[in-house]
């Protein structure tokens, strides 16, 4: 196994002529549903066919496959392939992985986002692999002169047990080039599935652990320029002068260039310009607002209570339900802007020459790379070329494409190639930040504890809708009012990996157990109880799958032994994220007057899980990552200045922090819906819901580390729902 | 700029730099030994961990005139053939997800099991605390760590 991902499209037809192709496919990205595959008779027909990407099988039996989405961790590049290589009966052992560069004729969607690329081309790429492997059979079949139904494939051989005949990929790939492409493919049965559903290693495992040079920034070139950029530090100001003289003079450097509110050190080596960047003076007047948090924490308040609000959906008649209520739960969370930080800072390097453009590093989205690049420089998009590196990281960060823009701007004023590198602090302080928003919560509840209105006011600083006016308890209260009110603020916010719902499902899960409290129920009780509602008697539309959303509670129940484990705190949370359920159940401890988080179960449905060890990484890694940032995550502002600017202050988790995870997925057989996001969202919720099982005080802002009930030293029993009831009497 | 001559992975370098220049930079930029990685630049993420006479020390924060005679290891030059305990229990646990910080976290664990080649859970956790991993792999960081240390 071996991957490259510095193979273009060009190199790899060259590789494919150097090596013999002889089978390749080609498949369409294009069309909604999988279409029939083309054979392509060498790489020049392949480029001209309208045809996109490329199955091929080698004359030495090597399988290789172009995989188009950037890879950053989701571990697409070894998902995919598993995909064509199960339905191909494929040699895993002999396939190899090469990145595709952008190339918006052959494919679509190459983008990392939304949980949505296994989803996208499941059926693309199981056909791909079935046509071929059928493909193979008949080409057997016929140089044996026996019936094709009589032979079978296997692990890179086409077999026919009677006579004991077995013929290897690579030797039938040529005539099977010859074959008329199956126009009716039948997919495998998933219980003969050998290689999905299987822990599968990350194809370029042996290439990371040994350092090989797969990211963006490992990139160089004979000759390339090094840039880093100072930006303002103070949101809502811009650049007024700037004395750039001492920093010229400094050895390395190249030049020093001003253009928008960028000042830019180019020079010959990472440290030199990172070095000279310093001497630069430059002079900041206001071009807006320059917000402090305090200020923003106001002007949450005062959304909230305004009358400024959109409508986001609406059942039923909210007024006269609260009006009538035995009982009104009414409760506030709130959350910070938070850093996307991933571990290999924005990069990327441009070369703008007088007959085309050359852009190469991390991105979840080439295409808006190229767009925008073509936009600004007034360059038609054909004549630019869009090479994806691996990405250290991007949690939706590299959705947007700034980085890349400011590289071929820069590149096209010094006229020369250059590495544009994002320091530490740039990365932190740049902005694109997951928004800063509060909720407001209103229960209704009669005298049985049925929830019989509820409200859900949004307050966001450019968090465009901070609801998900679709998501549960949507579809299961009589009457209902979702709306949201927004600041628009000059710090610039952008999608963090499971956008709005990273917090949102935290404030409406924990909001969930105080109504199911006051209401004297059971919290999954109530759950699941709203939830038949919404199955058996809806209220407009339900936009997710009732059935799978109580499938993953009563798993996770089972699995953790939900209040069946005397002495143990513990939380549940329950969410639909992007198109998979998650929920899970966190077991808390106190020690030593401090809540340590023991253990946390998820039951995850997915759908078909591709890669188990890919899949329980997305879910360990998802739930980690959703503790650490609710637990520590803050990025504040004085007078429009990022208080956090590097790890220092900005705290991640780290090792000693961790919890157990135990992970159970749903096995149903439905196709794959997504796992980079999914099983984020429920995190802090049931960890603040088991805290509140711990001592009887609720988290409502993040970081937890923050919240007055998180310090609060005293440590009080949970009380009996039955308790609590009487003593909430409306 | 001063002449020094680095011993790293068994080789000795002359690369023509400033004094201050971090040792990170000087194998990037000027080695091409790109493995190891620029996350923070204050020693807060571990991503440019190398091993200076055996110990893990911070790349970003050491300049080129603190190195004198030491000798630098570096992910490159951790093993011959990428078969160190620790590499081949890094793919057998499948620890990887975007991989960017993994160089840092193997040349930490390999500078613990040189001084403790079989450490506690508890010591594990310690040793790898300095490291970030934004992808959260830490459960497999461990679990490969302490993989390695039964094959050592």
């Amino acid at each position: 196994m071996s991957t490259a991902t510095k193979t273009s499209r060009r190199e790899f037809f060259k590789l494919g002529s150097l090596t013999g192709m002889g089978l390749i496919l080609g498949f369409d990205w294009f069309s909604a549903e999988a279409k029939t595959p083309v054979v392509i008779q060498g790489a020049a027909q392949a480029a001209a066919s309208g045809f996109n990407s490329y199955l091929s099988i080698a004359s030495d039996g090597v399988v290789t496959i172009l995989s188009p989405n950037p890879e950053l961790g989701q571990n697409i590049m070894t998902s995919f392939p598993m995909i064509v290589a199960e339905e191909l009966d494929a040699d895993w052992t002999k396939v190899k992985v090469v990145q595709a560069s952008l190339d918006t004729k052959n494919f679509d969607r190459q983008v990392t986002g939304g949980s949505g690329a296994v989803p996208h081309s499941w059926k693309r790429l199981r056909t791909a692999g079935a046509a071929a492997r059928w493909m193979l059979i008949q080409a057997a079949a016929k140089k044996w002169n026996l019936p094709a139904e009589e032979c079978t494939a296997e692990n890179g051989f086409v077999i026919h047990a009677k006579s004991g005949n077995k013929l290897g990929y690579g030797e039938l790939a040529e005539a099977a080039a010859a074959i008329p492409v199956p126009t009716d493919i039948k997919f495998k049965d998933r219980k003969d599935f050998k290689l999905i559903g299987k822990a599968v290693r990350n194809v370029a495992n042996k290439d990371i652990v040994r350092g090989k040079g797969l990211f963006g920034l490992d990139f160089y070139r004979e000759g390339m320029l090094f840039a880093v950029i100072q930006r303002p530090e103070a949101f809502g100001t811009k650049v007024k002068s700037v004395d750039a003289a001492a920093a010229k003079a400094m050895p390395g450097i190249v030049d020093v260039v001003t253009f928008k509110n960028n000042v830019a050190v180019v020079g010959k080596s990472t440290w030199e310009v990172m070095k000279a960047r310093k001497a630069v003076k430059i002079e900041y007047e206001k071009d807006g607002n320059t917000e402090s948090t305090a200020d923003h924490n106001k002007i949450f308040l005062s959304l909230l209570d305004g009358n400024t609000a959109t409508v986001r959906r609406k059942e039923g008649d909210v007024e006269t339900a609260f009006k009538n209520a035995a009982k009104v739960i009414r409760s506030e969370y709130q959350c910070p802007f938070l850093s996307h930080s991933p571990m290999e800072p924005m990069n990327f390097f441009a070369h703008v020459r007088p007959d085309g453009v050359e852009l190469i590093g991390p991105t979840q989205t080439p295409g808006t790379a190229r767009q925008a690049t073509a936009k600004l420089l007034n360059i038609p998009e054909d004549k630019i070329t869009v090479e994806i590196t691996r990405l250290g990281g991007g949690f939706g960060r590299r959705l947007k494409a700034d980085y890349a823009v400011e590289a071929a701007e820069l590149s096209s004023i010094i006229k020369a190639p250059v590495k544009l590198i994002w320091s530490r602090e740039d990365d932190m302080t740049g902005g694109s930040y997951r928004p800063a928003v509060r909720y407001r919560f209103e229960a209704a509840l009669d005298k049985q504890g049925n929830m019989i209105g509820y409200k859900l006011r949004g307050a966001g600083i450019n968090s465009g809708n901070p609801t998900r006016e679709d998501n549960f308890p949507s579809g299961s209260v009589e009457n209902l009012l979702i709306d949201s009110a927004e600041h628009n603020s000059p710090i610039t916010t952008g999608a963090w990996r499971a956008p709005i719902t990273n917090f949102l499902a935290f404030a409406e899960q924990s909001f969930m157990d105080e109504v199911a409290f006051a209401a004297g129920k059971d919290p999954i009780q109530f759950r699941l109880e709203l939830l038949e509602k919404a199955k058996t008697a809806p209220v407009g539309p339900v936009r997710y799958d009732v059935d799978r959303m109580i499938g993953v509670t009563k798993l996770v129940a089972e699995k953790a032994g939900w209040k069946k484990k005397p002495g143990v705190s513990q939380g549940f949370s329950v969410y639909f994220s992007h198109r998979s359920y998650v929920a899970q159940i966190c077991e808390l401890a106190m020690t030593a007057g401090k809540p340590v988080v023991k253990k946390i179960h998820a039951a995850v449905d997915c759908g078909e899980v591709v890669n188990l060890s890919g899949a329980r990484q997305q879910v360990m890694g998802g739930i980690t990552d959703g503790m650490g940032h609710a637990m520590f995550g803050k990025l504040s502002f004085k007078d429009g200045v990022p208080e956090q600017k590097n790890f220092n202050s900005y705290r991640l988790i780290r090792m000693k922090e961790i919890p157990q995870i135990e992970t159970h997925f749903v096995d149903n057989g439905i196709e794959p819906t997504g796992l980079g996001e999914p099983a984020l969202p429920p995190t802090g919720g049931a960890i603040g819901n088991a805290f509140f099982a711990a001592t009887g005080r609720r988290l409502k802002t993040q970081p937890f580390v923050d919240d007055e009930a998180y310090k609060a030293p005293a440590v009080k029993k949970q009380q009996p729902a039955s308790t609590l009831k009487k003593e909430r009497k409306p | 700029m001063a002449q020094f001559t680095l011993s790293i992975n068994g080789k000795q370098y002359q690369p023509d730099v400033a004094e201050d220049t971090p040792l990170l930079w000087v194998l990037r930029d000027h080695l091409g030994l790109v493995g190891t990685k620029y996350g923070c630049g204050i020693a807060q993420c571990g991503a440019c961990t190398v091993h200076m006479n055996g110990s893990a020390v911070r790349s970003c924060l050491l300049p080129v005139s603190a190195i004198g005679e030491g000798k630098i290891t570096t992910i490159e030059g951790l093993s011959e053939n990428g078969d160190h305990p620790l590499q081949l229990a890094w793919d057998e646990v499948d620890v990887p997800q975007c991989g960017y910080c993994q160089a840092g976290q193997i040349m930490t664990a390999a500078a613990l099991l040189k001084k403790n080649p079989k450490p506690s859970m508890e010591q594990i956790d310690t040793a790898m605390h300095g490291n970030l991993c934004r992808c959260c792999a830490y459960h497999r960081i461990r679990e490969a760590v302490k993989l390695a240390s039964t094959k050592i």
